[in-house]
């Protein structure tokens, strides 16, 4: 008998979101709050959205938002294309197509009773956000948390009240460094690679978790090994066009004897698993 | 052989070709091979035998067009109220793809594997329910560009509803499904003699000699060359002729990347959400919004291609995607051979 399906059940339908809260948050980055209309988005840390902007496309963003926030979920968008351009001009009250969530996510449960520490360069730390926010909600379960931060400038910085409330914190030690300075910046000045040296590190016991541009992971990655950190305590979360998050459309795919579809083997690896990809 | 073995064989007349066809196209869309002349032969919509072109070489397009069409909508959707409404569609008819080659057949089956996996792809899983396909063996090679023995698709290997082999005055078919069964027993199509499978025994046994490893290298061999070819010289040789047009992916059978696009209608109000095919050899295929490229020099995107086929699917779907059809060969305007990329990258890699 041939199996009885409905394209009612498409994997290609939409869930729909409202857009409940938005706010600027520098020259490029815009964060909404969303709200799905058939519950909670149910994601787990690490994990990504497909967002429809009905008419204009379908774009990948992480969810930046931890779990343990129910009702809604947050998204954070860098104006980069035609469909995020096109989202910066989108506000409360605005409605939006929802797949997923797609991808594996960062390995929570593994992380429990471990030291942690997060690296986030860029926008990076949208993603990361959603973990270091589990976290916090879930302190008591994790040993030593060290937050380290790189941005361009400091007027580059995202969640920046978040981040003032996270080095107020007794529990979590957190440095933040800037590529180029301005007039009122007293903090670091430098790469992020040059804040890893003064962290303590029991290899044993920690989980370094890295994202941000492609082009950070190789030095970030030497400087944790540096350390000792055992690669597969090396947590990535890697980027690459995914278009259908189902492990078909083909761009996403890494160059890596494993032949990984990032939206669905990935985006988190540990470094251990995509070390022998061409381009991290 | 014995009668048991040749309950599910029939015959048809050569002479008997045209009124099958007719029948069929009765019942619903036929498609098949039509010359369409400089030796080039596509699928379209038959109704007589006449039209049909039973030794071809195969067509410019892969069956694969009606499994996964190049553009089909996957969404409607209307904006005219506050909250946009969508729907989930299908566009699918009933059809018989006629005279699909081994080759094609296997490329199938790839896609098959490919689309049903996790999460499962319904448009395409409705649509080939709704596809009829009558198989055609090749007797003899169709040209030198293909390398079937090399994957072993000279011989059918399931993946039809019937299947046709020539022999001499008359066609023996193989009824491999309940549906294909209900069409034989309804166009009254005789069972086979005893006579008719030896014939069929003497054509398979021919094919053992006609068909022979095309590139000289045990395919069992592959997998162990393409882990080691990783960084050979072959896809920088590759890539320095490549254009980067995507006519190899478009003509691959088993080629199934896809772009994902919005249209909206002229009333400003309601859409669509198209699927389209996409090509891994297209520049900015791997590009990222950020601006970054992950396969931005040709060579790499020619062995990715390469990678896809003899690799990847053997490791995720124990197959060669690679159908041995022959057409990325024939239609590439760069003269990439994939029978002497294979030769040079196996001699590279001993």
């Amino acid at each position: 008998m041939t199996e009885n399906i409905h394209i009612e059940n498409s994997n290609w339908k939409l869930r729909k979101g409202q857009i409940i809260a938005a706010k600027q948050m520098t020259a490029t980055e815009k964060w909404f709050d969303i709200k799905l209309e058939d519950g909670d988005l149910d994601h787990e840390p690490g994990q990504f959205v497909q967002v429809e902007l009905y008419g204009v496309g379908e774009a990948p963003i992480s969810v930046c938002s931890s779990p343990t926030k129910r009702g809604s979920f947050e998204l954070t968008v860098r104006s980069a294309g035609r469909l995020t351009k096109h989202m910066h001009s989108m506000g409360k009250g605005d409605w939006l197509g929802i797949r997923g969530p797609f991808g594996k996510p960062f390995p929570v449960k593994l992380m429990t009773g471990n030291d942690l520490l997060f690296v986030a360069g860029g926008l990076g730390i949208a993603p990361l956000r959603s973990l270091i926010n589990y976290v916090m909600d879930n302190r008591r379960e994790f040993g030593k948390v060290d937050i380290l931060l790189g941005c361009k400038t400091p007027t580059d910085m995202l969640f920046g009240e978040e981040i003032r409330e996270w080095q107020k914190r007794l529990d979590v030690n957190f440095s933040c460094t800037v590529d180029r300075t301005a007039p009122d910046w007293t903090g670091n000045v430098g790469l992020i690679t040059s804040l890893i040296p003064g962290v303590t590190i029991n290899p044993e016991k920690t989980f370094g978790v890295v994202v941000g541009p492609p082009i950070m992971y190789k030095f970030v990655i030497a400087e944790l090994l540096k350390k000792n950190l055992p690669e597969r305590q090396i947590i990535l979360s890697l980027e690459r066009h995914m278009k259908c998050g189902m492990g078909k459309c083909g761009h996403c795919q890494i160059d890596h004897p494993k032949n990984y579809y990032c939206c669905k083997d990935g985006p988190t690896f540990t470094y251990e698993e995509v070390k022998e990809s061409k381009k991290l | 052989m014995s009668t048991e073995d040749t309950v599910n064989y029939h015959i048809l007349m050569k002479g008997e070709l045209d009124g099958f066809v007719k029948k069929l196209a009765k019942k619903m869309k036929v498609c098949a091979p039509v010359a369409k002349g400089h030796n080039n032969y596509a699928f379209e919509e038959v109704t007589s035998a006449s039209e049909i072109s039973m030794d071809y070489i195969p067509t410019i397009l892969p069956p694969k067009k009606y499994f996964m069409p190049p553009r089909e909508k996957m969404l409607d959707f209307d904006l005219s109220g506050g909250k946009p409404q969508d729907k989930a569609v299908l566009e699918n008819e009933p059809l018989a793809v006629f005279a699909v080659h081994t080759c094609d057949l296997a490329g199938i089956q790839c896609l098959n594997m490919v689309f049903s996996e996790r999460p499962r792809d319904y448009n395409y899983l409705l649509r080939k329910e709704n596809i009829f396909i009558i198989g055609l063996e090749c007797n003899k090679y169709c040209d030198g560009n293909a390398s079937c023995a090399l994957v072993g698709n000279h011989y059918p290997n399931g993946g039809y509803d019937l299947f046709f082999t020539d022999i001499g005055d008359k066609w023996v078919i193989h009824v491999n499904t309940q549906k294909g069964e209900e069409l034989v027993e309804n166009m009254g199509l005789a069972k086979t003699s005893s006579a008719d499978m030896v014939a069929l025994d003497k054509v398979r046994e021919g094919k053992k000699h006609t068909f022979q490893n095309e590139i000289g290298v045990d395919p069992k061999a592959l997998p162990g060359i393409f882990a080691k070819g990783v960084d050979s010289k072959v896809w920088h040789d590759v890539g320095a002729k490549c254009v980067s047009c995507g006519n190899c992916t478009n003509v691959c059978p088993t080629c199934y990347c896809f772009d994902m696009s919005d249209t909206i209608n002229l009333d400003l109000k309601t859409g669509s959400r198209n699927r389209t095919w996409d090509s891994c050899q297209f520049e900015t295929f791997a590009t990222v919004a950020g601006g970054e490229n992950f396969r931005e020099e040709r060579a790499n995107r020619q062995r990715h291609r390469f990678y896809r086929k003899f690799k990847y699917p053997l490791d995720k779907f124990y197959r060669s995607f690679c159908t041995g059809c022959g057409r990325c060969t024939r239609t590439c305007m760069a003269k990439i051979n994939l029978k002497d990329t294979l030769k040079a990258l196996a001699a590279e890699h001993k």
